[in-house]
């Protein structure tokens, strides 16, 4: 019976009796699913003009923010490093458009599927020739205090981080949504020969994408960094907790990963919060996946994502 | 009212092509010349080379030797997209559409060449970006028209027949606006109702809007009843060149479709 109760009726009864407590897990969760959210249109954006999935994106976070750190520790101060990280990470799009997709176009999605867990490997050992495989501290001075609203209570960094990462996914979907960009985007996901004859350009099309992918790996690996304090190899497994995200937002919608991040972020705050006494803690490390499990049993097209259709 | 050709010069000149992919060669020495306003057919048996030619014309793929003049531009290599802009547009023998998109859709992609406000414009959706999104909607809605395809303009392209997918692709290049088109096998898999359509749509694309028009058929009577020209590849070498009539009498086209006859 307690067990019952503590599932179905005592959560529930301890957020109505404390309002501001509920009001304050939700916001955490909400802020911290921004990031994710950040995360996943990373995906989203290579998945839409390719059709593969980036295995490499929680890596590029991680070669990001490593280089971000080494740079600030080389003493390139934080705009200094910031600056030459964009460049690095653009420098990175062009590569990678004229290494391995150029000679693959055409190729078989799960071709180039590998060759992104190439690049992954290939970025993770020139981060750890170039800057160490030590843990690096990151401060980039952003403020750690709390803010009272009534009797909520809000992180000052997370919101921060909330509002860096919301401007850039909101700058980022407006770009690949409105303009012709994205029609030219989902046509180059769909045929890539077909594209080329109706005259849309497939490279420049990869570089800007694998561009617009690199800075918010960028701007996620300093915004996780920070959060943890330091830059760890670990820190790629944000990608991981992007994944759940995907799935219920659908892999080709950029709405769909915006709402997805904040899904995942809210309900696993909450659920860590309110469900711990049941079962020990915890449940903020797989939460996501089990909520994506149910997705993917019910809808498995995700939220947004484009109709699965098949001729039969 | 069939009007008077007004078959001109040459739009485009291929010039001793050859192509080859490792040891395989697949165009020898070729010399082809299509001529404005004209329907040129080519012909010949499976793995003659008349795909290959097709990449090559709109810069698939690039020559070992050879030259291409379009309008009086000479190139060696040239990008796909490039040849697009130039006003190549082509259909491809498995239809290639973007499935997951509608008809209209897919049709306007035809347009993104002719779209020519910046991003930024875009993004405000806002005047004139506003104007020349509803002004190439109406070009596709006139293509749709065209091709009689009201009914399906909202369906996503994966979800259609195969014969109105042709159609929807014919579409896509018709919206580019071509000087040449490029058809590859557009009537290959289709009964004698779709043939006949389509048949009707290449000859008035050709009448009314003057585009010039290349294509690859097999279906015999098809080529000798709408086309101006016909050329004949056989073993990536052109064999032939010339009005249908003559290129049916000639010998060396009949000994390459049957073999050489024995003689007894």
């Amino acid at each position: 019976m307690n067990i019952i109760y503590g599932i179905f009726i005592g959560p529930f009864v301890a957020m109505a009796s404390d309002p501001a407590n509920f009001a304050t897990v939700l916001i955490g969760g909400l802020l911290s699913g921004v990031l994710y959210s950040l995360v996943a249109l990373g995906f989203v954006l290579i998945y839409k003009a390719s059709g593969v999935f980036n295995f490499a994106q929680g890596t590029m976070v991680l070669f990001a923010a490593l280089n971000f750190a080494g740079c600030i520790d080389s003493g390139a101060g934080i705009w200094g490093a910031l600056l030459i990280t964009i460049v690095v990470m653009i420098v990175l799009a062009f590569a990678v458009e004229r290494l391995v997709l150029r000679p693959l176009v055409n190729q078989e999605q799960i071709i180039l599927f590998m060759a992104t867990i190439g690049i992954t490997y290939f970025l993770r050992g020139i981060g750890q020739i170039i800057w160490g495989g030590d843990v690096r501290p990151l401060d980039v001075g952003l403020p750690g205090h709390p803010i009272f609203l009534g009797e909520v209570l809000i992180q000052s960094l997370d919101l921060l981080a909330a509002l860096v990462a919301g401007s850039l996914v909101a700058a980022l979907a407006i770009f690949f949504q409105k303009t012709r960009v994205g029609r030219a985007l989902r046509a180059v996901a769909d045929d890539h020969q077909a594209a080329l004859s109706v005259g849309i350009p497939l490279r420049s099309i990869w570089v800007i994408v694998w561009i617009a992918a690199g800075l918010v790996a960028l701007v996620a690996g300093i915004m996780w960094g920070s959060t943890l304090g330091s830059v760890q190899f670990s820190i790629e497994q944000v990608a991981l907790r992007a994944l759940p995200v995907l799935i219920l937002g659908g892999f080709t919608s950029i709405p769909g990963a915006i709402v997805g991040g904040l899904i995942v972020g809210s309900t696993e705050k909450i659920a860590e919060f309110y469900w711990r006494p049941v079962t020990g803690g915890a449940i903020e490390d797989w939460f996501a996946y089990m909520l994506a499990l149910i997705f993917l049993l019910f809808r498995p097209q995700g939220l947004f994502g484009e109709r699965i259709i098949e001729r039969v | 009212m069939p009007s008077e050709k007004r078959i001109g010069e040459p739009i485009l000149k291929a010039d001793h092509i050859s192509l080859s992919f490792g040891g395989v060669k697949a165009l020898t020495d070729i010399s082809l010349e299509i001529r404005e306003h004209e329907i040129l057919a080519i012909i010949g048996p499976n793995g003659a080379g008349k795909t290959s030619m097709l990449n090559v014309i709109n810069g698939f793929y690039h020559p070992q030797s050879g030259t291409i003049t379009f309008q009086g531009e000479t190139r060696r290599r040239m990008r796909p997209h490039q040849a697009a802009e130039q006003g190549i547009a082509r259909t491809f023998q498995n239809v290639a559409l973007f499935r997951g998109m509608s008809t209209l859709d897919n049709i306007m992609t035809g347009r993104l060449l002719r779209m020519k406000r910046n991003f930024l414009w875009q993004t405000l959706y806002y005047g004139p970006a506003l104007k020349e999104e509803l002004e190439h909607r109406e070009y596709a809605e006139e293509i749709i028209d065209f091709l009689e395809i009201q009914a399906i303009r909202k369906t996503p392209v994966g979800q259609l027949p195969y014969g109105l997918q042709k159609r929807v692709e014919l579409g896509r290049a018709l919206a580019m606006e071509p000087k040449l088109l490029l058809l590859d096998e557009p009537m290959a898999g289709m009964n004698v109702e779709e043939k006949e359509d389509m048949c009707r749509f290449v000859l008035d694309v050709n009448d009314e809007f003057g585009t010039t028009i290349a294509l690859i058929e097999h279906d015999m009577g098809v080529v000798m009843d709408i086309s101006d020209r016909v050329a004949v590849l056989d073993y990536g070498r052109k064999i032939a060149d010339g009005a249908p009539d003559l290129v049916r009498a000639d010998q060396t086209v009949i000994d390459a479709y049957l073999g050489v006859a024995h003689k007894e």
